[in-house]
């Protein structure tokens, strides 16, 4: 049976979840070579590494960034505490009850190997896994080491890109399926403007839908600007979950890849950083449900191309930058703990006096997973991450 | 089409499907529906005592091993298959309105799955205690229900002793009044009767006993003497004598009472005519309930002869209604139909999953919210990719006939595509309604 990789998954899906005459089609993906399960969620726009896992504990963050800090741990709607030092973000509250559970491992003052501040650069980079761009991404690369699974390659392949569009990340020569929920496509804001005044003098349907669209960041000037994107904002609870519920399947795929917007909080940040954190905490949770009794064979990580500068700019925002926080988490993390070798705030240890200067490459942390958790050896690593000598595994990510 | 038909299949069914023959005479066509058994075939289903064996032997598995059964495990894939078939059933039948009134009881009745752990016998549930019983007596309806394992577990009945019974005394456990309480209040006399908490304990010491019984072959309701609670029980003025017979007399003295008629009365026209009841159509109707004794199928005549019946549409679809009728008018066939099940979740209605046992609501605001509403929008889009060959305005007005507002037509010949067309189409305010 040859199908296009999409509509395979779909297929998949939708007997998965209703089975019968409503979802006959139906597909089977071939056993993986392991039985452990490994996400990557990338932040895509730069997510502000102090704002997610703020270091209350250094003097020096009041004088840069006073009115980003969420209030004190304990207080209403405050930071939760995160060992003392650290608080996370009252938006990312699901994922303290995974911190609580040690299954949640922030690695704090992380980078790339690269120092681009520019987002589509810095993207390609961090899912090359190199200082430039390559034509495949590194867990593609991951997927090519690993050992065949004893039935071979399902159509779908043992990894899985989840949404619309395949991620350098997966992209390369190792066949990987990728997955998007039927009705993931939304319509173009030209549509939403028509059918809103095509419901507009209705009573019932006419203000919900109007006042729907403003919700979600739409005015009227922008309901014909195209550059809006809402699947950004809504899809990826419902995706993680289901990205959790095909990794759970005995024979689907073994590594997803996500993604999230929404992070580059160039102004009014404290505001416009909860609806994003809210919606990465939420999926992560999902994640984990969706992933059942496999969240205990599973490590997460979740990733972002930079960080944001270490002042607050003049509108109450911040810019781009380096270092910035990275999350390991799943049952099989060994969490409960903040990793960083922490730069301090103080001007003189600035990274180009304005960002978190980076203390760990975030490829350690990646070659570190794939070691610990999916049992790479030396040789698989140095070929997904070529020329990443310098930066050997970190210790200690997974549960011993 | 005239206006009419178009009402009969829209406000009394599930929508248009394709281009199916429209009814000649629509008011005959609709009492036709309520003559005979229900058309709906489940052969293939399992019954309760198949169900609650797969619910036995999974529990007694995964008590020998959690670990031992795969996913999906057998009582989800007993769920989805009887949801997937009672679903398809709705976008295929031939007798649309028979439909709706097996969602009204169903829903009237809710057994959800957010407790009591009932996803393996919700299906039963309603091919058993509710599809039989759309066209005849209420308190035969409300017999099934209220010894149907679903609603014994749904609403913790299983559980309750007579705090008098010998079970009672040697296990010093207790009443659950849950399931007296809420058919009371929702399924029967209402608050409007004017019971007090008395009546709903003694309610609550005459159903002592009604539980299940799951290690035997045949698994089921079983009447446990030695958990019934002894003695006359007075409720709401009247004496029930002790044993299950008791709890039979009580729930036909429940049926009968003058509230319960007018509360269903209230609940059928709110569903089919209009949000705010007109008082002499409930009126009407609660009067055909009296005078049949609880007459389901002429209660369910009596709507269609409503004058308010006819007048233009003013009910908002809900998200299930939304998505069957949609379905059914894109005519989509069974490789390209969505995944109902969760599309119904998406759009704020998860099958079989209400919150409460009050079940759904059915005003539309309750309907109405702002990313509900853009979520039917988004959906819209989505499963009119699915219907890439259809023509769009021919498809409106088989669908719509004078329903379609000139404003939509228009609307709709300017789209830049067929997609677009038909999301029009799906997101406009008579498409909407019912």
């Amino acid at each position: 049976m040859r199908l296009t990789r999409r509509a395979a998954l779909l297929g998949l899906t939708a007997a998965w979840s209703l089975g019968g005459p409503l979802g006959r089609a139906s597909l089977a993906l071939a056993a993986a070579p392991t039985d452990k399960r490994f996400v990557v969620v990338i932040l895509r726009g730069a997510l502000d590494g102090m704002a997610a896992v703020v270091p209350y504990g250094d003097p020096g963050l009041a004088t840069w960034r006073a009115e980003l800090i969420p209030g004190a741990p304990g207080t209403e709607d405050g930071m939760l505490d995160l060992g003392g030092f650290y608080g996370l973000h009252p938006g990312l509250a699901g994922l303290h009850t995974l911190y609580a559970a040690g299954e949640l491992l922030p690695v704090h003052a992380v980078a790339g190997s690269y120092r681009s501040r520019s987002h589509f650069e810095a993207q390609d980079y961090l899912e090359s896994g190199a200082d430039h761009r390559m034509t495949s991404g590194w867990l593609n690369r991951v997927v090519s080491v690993l050992p065949v699974g004893e039935a071979g390659h399902s159509p779908g392949g043992p990894a899985l890109a989840v949404g619309m569009a395949m991620p350098l990340l997966l992209r390369g020569p190792a066949t990987v399926g990728s997955w998007a929920p039927q009705n993931f496509g939304t319509p173009a804001p030209d549509l939403y403007a028509r059918l809103a005044s095509l419901n507009e003098a209705d009573p019932i349907t006419g203000p919900a839908i109007r006042e729907g669209l403003r919700e979600r960041g739409f005015s009227t000037e922008v309901l014909s600007n195209t550059t809006v994107d809402p699947k950004q904002r809504y899809a990826f609870p419902s995706l993680a979950a289901a990205a959790g519920r095909m990794l759970a399947a005995a024979d689907g795929p073994r590594i997803a890849a996500l993604e999230i917007g929404g992070w580059d909080t160039h102004a009014g940040q404290a505001k416009r950083l909860n609806f994003p954190l809210q919606q990465l905490s939420t999926g992560l949770l999902a994640l984990r449900v969706g992933l059942g009794d496999a969240w205990r064979s599973t490590a997460v990580l979740v990733m972002t191309e930079f960080g944001r500068t270490v002042r607050v700019n003049g509108t109450n925002g911040t810019d781009h930058g380096t270092g910035t926080i990275a999350f390991v988490l799943g049952g099989a993390v060994a969490g409960g703990r903040v990793m960083a070798n922490w730069p301090g705030l103080a001007q003189a240890n600035l990274f180009e006096d304005r960002d978190l200067q980076p203390t760990l490459d975030l490829r350690a942390v990646a070659k570190g997973l794939l070691a610990q958790h999916l049992g790479l050896p030396p040789p698989a690593l140095a070929r997904v991450f070529p020329d990443s000598d310098a930066a050997s595994p970190a210790r200690g990510l997974i549960r011993a | 089409m005239d206006t009419r038909t178009a009402h009969a299949l829209i406000r009394f069914g599930l929508g248009r499907r394709g281009a199916d023959p429209l009814p000649g005479d629509p008011a005959a066509w609709l009492h036709r529906q309520l003559q005979g058994p229900d058309p709906a075939n489940f052969a293939d289903l399992p019954a309760t005592p198949q169900a609650l064996s797969v619910l036995r032997e999974q529990r007694e598995a995964e008590k020998r091993d959690p670990n031992s059964l795969g996913r999906p495990r057998p009582v989800q894939v007993l769920f989805r298959t009887d949801a997937a078939a009672q679903l398809a059933n709705a976008i295929d039948t031939p007798a649309p309105f028979r439909e709706r009134l097996v969602w009204f009881w169903t829903n009237h009745f809710t057994v959800s799955l957010r407790q009591g752990g009932t996803a393996a016998v919700i299906g039963p549930f309603i091919r058993e205690a509710i599809r039989p019983h759309v066209t005849g007596r209420f308190a035969d309806m409300l017999l099934a229900v209220m010894r149907h394992p679903a609603m014994l577990m749904y609403l913790d009945q299983a559980g309750s002793v007579g705090p008098d019974s010998l079970a009672g005394q040697r296990q010093h456990r207790g009443l659950n009044e849950n399931l007296a309480r809420e058919c009371m209040e929702l399924h029967t006399v209402t608050p409007a009767a004017g019971y007090t908490q008395a009546d709903v304990t003694a309610f609550a010491r005459v159903l002592t006993g009604w539980s299940i019984e799951l290690r035997t072959e045949t698994p089921g309701m079983v009447f446990r003497p030695n958990a019934h609670e002894p003695g006359t029980q007075t409720v709401m003025g009247h004496e029930f004598p002790p044993g299950e017979a008791g709890g039979v007399a009580a729930l036909m003295f429940l049926a009968s009472y003058p509230t319960t008629h007018r509360n269903l009365a209230a609940k059928l026209v709110r569903h089919f005519v209009a949000d705010d009841p007109p008082p002499d159509a409930v009126r009407r109707i609660e009067g055909v309930l009296r005078d049949s004794d609880g007459d389901l199928g002429a209660a369910s005549a009596a709507l269609i002869d409503l004058a308010q019946a006819w007048q233009p549409l003013t009910k908002l679809r809900s998200p299930q209604d939304y998505v069957i009728a949609a379905i059914r008018a894109l005519a989509l066939p069974d490789e390209l139909r969505p995944d109902v099940l969760g599309v119904m979740g998406m759009l704020g209605q998860p099958l079989w999953n209400a919150p409460l046992p009050n079940g759904w609501p059915d005003r539309a605001a309750d309907w109405a919210g702002p990313e509900e509403l853009l979520r039917r929008a988004d959906w819209a889009f989505g499963v009119s990719a699915r219907a890439a060959d259809a023509d769009p305005v021919a498809l409106a007005e088989a669908n719509l006939g004078p329903l379609l507002r000139p404003a939509t037509l228009a609307a709709m010949q300017h789209a830049g595509s067929r997609r677009d067309a038909m999301t029009l189409l799906l997101s406009s305010p008579e498409f909407m309604r019912r």
